[in-house]
């Protein structure tokens, strides 16, 4: 019966933000905090791995702030047991930093058959996560999964890439990243809400890993960011009326040929 | 002293690593250093000679007929040993889906860090890589700095434009490499049904959103892009709810920037936004007067899009005409 760990982040509701209009810096206090929607998708597809062959999951995150709330979620949804990796230390971890930690999180929680994580996560998106923890934990990576086949100690799956599905396959145990186009995530009913309540988080400091504090933070990271800004969209915002579509149309086509962008 | 030099270029997409080179030219030139391409694949050396024509000072070629295909992990030994010797300051990777599982590897293997889908890159008054690129969804523009060497950053398709080629002086090195044995193996493939033109490539895109009520009901902005000699594409819940399309354009799907781009019934949720935020000229066509994507766009029409597309496809016609 496969074990399976899902990693899951917790993220900004991006839908949430909203920009200084004077100086165009995000207003970051007070911006809602959920489970990345991706990995949500890697989460539902362990879950119906496991419906259909048994086994557990193990939910693993990594955050500075408290991520108790998401992890909740998680075992609503189905996850057997959450760890979370909550240290001050973790402040300004960049990809490279946050996958060691998640790697030794994963080591830490033991043998296990498929981890699963979102694409990318919806604040950075960067998706390198899934990659570089196959290349701290020497395992096969399958990314942009769109379907999984779980055979014994085969994994098949279906990526999504510009302009072709690939099927792959590898050996267990394997990292997969998965889109959002896998499943559509369930939403807990009242009486998993209060199931999960029971079930275990575990909680772990970067001493209880073994990681040293120059391998995060700062430190330990590749990348500093230096600003975060609202994008500047220079728009002429021009209402375009009329008594008719007709009039309006020849509005719309007299002001783009006057562009010089169509007619030529 | 750093003992990194050098600007480094890699694509397993040809055009798109001509395009990494338009965006490695002034890098190398600030830190007076020289541009290298990495070309792998099989019976290269034609290709060798066109990427010092646009703009590589230098090509290191792996060709091995094993090397012929694509394969992430065949390419990414190569580009660990080739790194892991030469130790280039900047290396600059195309920012495809198989690209950037690439280079996140390939930057675990170096330890250090990679940012990617840069839209501008360039050098600040330390001789350090600056990049810009979007997050959150479209709401917000990152500009990161580095902290170890090399430097990585991946850059999609049609952020530079590839120069015109001119015969230039230049240097090309056969490299010997030992291929790795792929972990993941491919068992097939499908392509996806796709337009002749990509969309990332079309000068005009005519785009519909939840209010086309049915996939029928795309003609019209068919018609119209046909007539700008453009392109339709969509929004993902298009694609992924209503399985009209494969692809899409947004933050996970396509980004595009085209002379011309058309919204017809898009509401202009900001991961769709994040996709064409780069357009020359936004049109917006909504019933929905409240609409976001109004907030991006230059010509606003509050209306009907089933009377008010017709109407432009006919106006065009008239226009054109004259």
């Amino acid at each position: 019966m496969p074990r399976i760990i899902v990693c899951l982040k917790q993220a900004i509701d991006v839908s949430q933000l909203k920009a200084d209009p004077a100086t165009g810096k995000l207003i970051m206090t007070s911006v809602p905090q959920k489970i990345s929607d991706f990995d949500k998708n890697a989460l539902e597809e362990a879950v119906r791995l496991k419906e259909k062959f048994g086994g557990e999951i193990l939910t693993v995150t990594v955050s500075v702030e408290d991520a108790k709330t998401s992890v909740r979620e998680a075992l609503a949804m189905g996850a057997d047991r959450g760890y979370l990796i909550t240290d001050k230390a973790l402040e300004f971890s960049d990809t490279l930093a946050t996958s060691i930690v998640l790697a030794e999180a994963v080591k830490k929680v033991g043998q296990c058959d498929l981890i699963l994580c979102g694409e990318a996560s919806i604040d950075g998106f960067s998706a390198q996560v899934g990659p570089r923890m196959a290349e701290l934990l020497n395992i096969p990576v399958i990314t942009y999964a769109r379907k999984i086949t779980l055979e014994n100690n085969t994994v098949i799956a279906e990526r999504v890439l510009e302009d072709r599905y690939e099927t792959v396959k590898t050996k267990t145990p394997a990292i997969i990243t998965v889109t959002k186009e896998i499943n559509e995530p369930r939403i807990p009913s009242l009486m998993s809400i209060m199931k999960a309540s029971k079930k275990e988080i575990i909680y772990w400091t970067l001493e209880d890993l073994d990681i040293p504090v120059n391998k995060v933070g700062e430190l330990g990271s590749g990348i500093k960011i230096i600003d975060i800004l609202a994008p500047k969209t220079e728009r002429k915002k021009i209402v375009i009326e009329g008594e008719s579509p007709v009039e309006v149309a020849e509005k719309l086509v007299k002001a783009l040929i006057q562009e010089g962008v169509v007619g030529r | 002293m750093s003992e990194h030099r050098d600007v480094w270029v890699f694509s397993e997409n040809y055009d798109l690593m001509l395009e990494l080179l338009t965006a490695g030219n002034p890098l190398a030139a600030d830190r007076s250093s020289k541009l290298v391409a990495v070309l792998i694949g099989s019976e290269i050396e034609e290709k060798a000679h066109e990427l010092l024509k646009y703009g590589a000072d230098k090509v290191l070629v792996a060709d091995y007929p094993k090397l012929k295909d694509f394969q992430i992990e065949k390419y990414l030994g190569i580009l660990t040993s080739l790194t892991k010797k030469n130790k280039p300051e900047i290396l600059l990777i195309g920012s495809t889906k198989n690209g950037k599982e690439l280079a996140s590897r390939l930057a675990t293997r170096l330890e250090t860090g990679c940012t990617p889908d840069c839209s501008t890159i360039t050098i600040d008054e330390r001789g350090q890589l600056l990049t810009k690129r979007i997050v959150y969804s479209g709401n917000a523009v990152v500009t990161a700095t580095y902290l170890k060497k090399p430097q990585i950053a991946t850059i999609p398709h049609r952020a530079f434009e590839k120069l015109e080629p001119r015969e230039r002086e230049g240097e090309i090195t056969k490299v010997e490499v030992t291929v790795e044995e792929p972990q993941v193996e491919l068992v097939g493939t499908n392509r996806m049904e796709v337009a002749n033109v990509r969309i990332e490539d079309a000068r005009i895109v005519v785009c519909g959103g939840r209010g086309i009520e049915k996939k029928e009901d795309f003609k019209p902005l068919q018609e119209l892009a046909q007539l700008l000699g453009g392109q339709t594409s969509n929004t993902r819940p298009l694609a992924e709810d209503r399985k009209w399309f494969t692809g899409w354009v947004g933050l996970s799907g396509k980004k595009i920037k085209p002379t011309v781009y058309i919204g017809c019934g898009i509401s202009g949720m900001i991961q769709h936004i994040a996709g064409m935020r780069d357009s020359q000229v936004v049109v917006a066509v909504n019933k929905d007067p409240e609409a976001a994507i109004f907030e991006v766009a230059d010509y606003i029409i509050v209306g009907n899009l089933y009377e008010i597309v017709p109407a432009i496809v006919e106006a065009l016609k008239k226009a054109l005409k004259n």
